[in-house]
């Protein structure tokens, strides 16, 4: 098996049996891109020698003795996370040529743990978008058909995966930018509850909801990746101050001959309105499928009701844009960042620099909530819309006294293609129906691969998506891996 | 609904953004339209309703006050990107 199709798991095993070297999981990997992403262009920028020295270094430490979950294994990172040394373009003109003067805390703790940064993967610019299609530097496209999208806004880190560029990678979720692309990509994308992984150095959108998060081949290997970057910052005042778990011991604990017990005890809750009319009948087949195999293992079934779902996108869309408003101030090409020298005074420069370095969508978010912040808008907009947004968090707590986690569709449908919706926003922003609730709500999520459905004469991956209440990443990652366990139809290209 | 051009234009200067003539009649329409969306808002009755800025969960989050190193080549990295003169970031003349 070429060792850049082995999930981490497999990988680590290997390795610390001394079977296999992270300079020959690295090589392949970086081989793998060579071959692929000359089409696909899920990289932004590729670190090879950093690469291969950071495998020797960690080839080091192995013969040493030394093992940890992540050491040796290879990964891609989103170009909206800080890596010191390295180009961070966020995707966006404004940014092409910055420098990153300092480490993430996710980077740090993953350099630590001894993980090997191959590169930076391509977003919408500024993580603004649903399909990528919003790079300053041109769309990624889906390993499974290139004509489609990968998703987004991670969707380099999706497509990177799913082609087996790299054993994981990290992506950012703000509204289902980390969930959404990996339903589309057949891959297992986990956002972690708002809090639990630290955002310093990631560039920020909308502070409020923003996550970092792994994409990875299984739910375990998302546990093995949450264990390392998890856990309380002091440079991010809004980390959560309770242990980080063994998330990759509690879905061993509920695998296998124990699955029996922990899924008999379990009662799981399908929203009502996440199964409206307007669901592809594939997915719906698919979802079905999953709900018999649950309900076959003991999982107890029930429906529930999240009245204020459909208010989801409008409150997203002011507390977004707004939050953005604000974060993206800062970038006018004064200190670092795109600067045009033709302008007179200060405000012209900056007028200049930033027309002339945001692309499209981020301007018209910049608008968007600049207009809904400015004055006489701002309690018909930005208030009500976080008035709203306490009702939605409300359904969440209700359904919680009642289930113990929800099992929805990640995405209304399968990939789309590549420029279908490039003309009409609100259509790219209704892409996120299902994914923004959890985000609005700082709720632990996962999309989990559901199998693939017919679209054209391709088979195209759909996801699974599974919401828990706050900080219960285990029983999520618990349920994914089960859910995964009863699915083995994976088609690729 | 269409954003009018004066109202893209005000905003466009809240927003220190340089927008062509074209960006403004297209961002008039596309503004309008996810507006007239969100304005799916105005008919929850959010009476006595507390509005939500932050879910961490948390409440003042203290540090004490206190002055910590910072590695210098890191400065020297994040500062030295754009324009200098002298050793110190270069600006337009502001009046």
């Amino acid at each position: 098996m070429d060792l850049n199709k082995l999930t981490i798991a497999q990988a680590r095993e290997r390795l610390d049996k001394q079977e296999i070297t992270s300079r020959q999981i690295t090589e392949a990997c970086l081989a793998q891109i060579s071959a692929r992403d000359n089409e696909i262009k899920a990289c932004l920028t590729i670190c090879t020698d950093d690469a291969l020295a950071e495998a020797d270094a960690a080839d080091l430490r192995i013969k040493a003795g030394e093992t940890g979950p992540l050491l040796g294994i290879p990964y891609l990172c989103k170009d909206a996370i800080m890596t010191k040394g390295v180009r961070t373009t966020a995707a966006s003109k404004i940014l092409e040529k910055y420098i990153a003067p300092y480490d993430a805390t996710v980077i740090e703790k993953l350099k630590q743990a001894g993980a090997v940064l191959l590169g930076k993967t391509n977003l919408d610019e500024f993580a603004h978008g649903a399909s990528t299609e919003n790079s300053a530097y041109g769309a990624t496209r889906n390993p499974y058909d290139l004509s489609r999208v990968p998703g987004g806004s991670s969707g380099g880190s999706a497509a990177a995966v799913a082609a087996d560029m790299c054993l994981f990678s990290l992506g950012s979720d703000t509204g289902g930018s980390i969930r959404q692309p990996a339903s589309f990509c057949g891959v297992v994308g986990f956002k972690p509850s708002y809090g639990r992984v630290s955002r310093f150095g990631l560039l920020s959108m909308t502070s409020s909801t923003d996550v970092i998060g792994p994409l990875t081949k299984t739910a375990y290997d998302a546990a093995l990746v949450l264990k390392v970057i998890a856990g309380h910052d002091a440079k991010d005042a809004t980390t959560a101050n309770e242990a980080v778990e063994h998330y990759d011991q509690a879905i061993e604990a509920s695998s296998g001959a124990k699955s029996q017990i922990f899924l008999q005890g379990l009662t799981i809750g399908l929203p009502k309105e996440y199964f409206l009319p307007g669901l592809d009948n594939n997915i719906s087949e698919r979802l079905k499928k999953i709900i018999e195999n649950l309900k076959a293992a003991g999982v107890k079934i029930k429906e529930v009701s999240l009245p204020f779902t459909k208010y989801g996108i409008p409150v997203y869309y002011i507390i977004t844009p707004s939050e953005i408003s604000s974060n993206l101030a800062r970038f006018d090409g004064v200190g670092w960042g795109l600067a045009k020298n033709e302008a007179d005074s200060l405000k012209d420069f900056y007028k200049g620099n930033r027309g002339a370095g945001f692309g499209p969508e981020v301007k018209r978010r910049i608008m968007l909530g600049t207009y809904a912040l400015s004055s006489g808008f701002y309690d018909s907009y930005y208030k009500k819309a976080q008035a709203v947004r306490t009702l939605i968090i409300q359904d969440f707590e209700k359904s919680f006294q009642e289930v113990d986690l929800l099992l929805t569709p990640s995405s209304p449908h399968p990939a789309f293609k590549i420029g279908e919706q490039a003309n009409n926003p609100l259509a790219m922003y209704l892409e996120d129906v299902f994914v923004t609730g959890a985000s609005l709500a700082g709720l632990p999520a996962v999309s989990v691969p559901a199998g693939t459905v017919p679209v054209d004469n391709l088979q195209m991956p759909v996801g699974a998506q599974l919401i828990g209440p706050r900080l219960k990443e285990s029983l999520v990652l618990q349920v994914a891996s089960f859910i995964e366990s009863g699915l083995n139809d994976k088609t690729k290209e | 609904m269409t954003i009018s051009k004066q109202d893209i234009e005000h905003v466009a200067e809240l927003a220190h953004l340089e927008l062509s003539e074209e960006e403004k009649d297209k961002f008039g329409n596309q503004l309008g339209s996810v507006l007239d969306y969100i304005n799916l808002l105005q008919e929850v009755d959010t009476t006595g309703v507390e509005p939500t800025a932050q879910v961490s969960g948390l409440v003042d989050v203290w540090r004490s006050d206190e002055v910590q190193d910072w590695d210098h080549q890191e400065v020297l990295t994040a500062l030295n990107q754009g324009e200098l003169e002298g050793g110190y970031i270069k600006v337009k003349k502001v009046l």
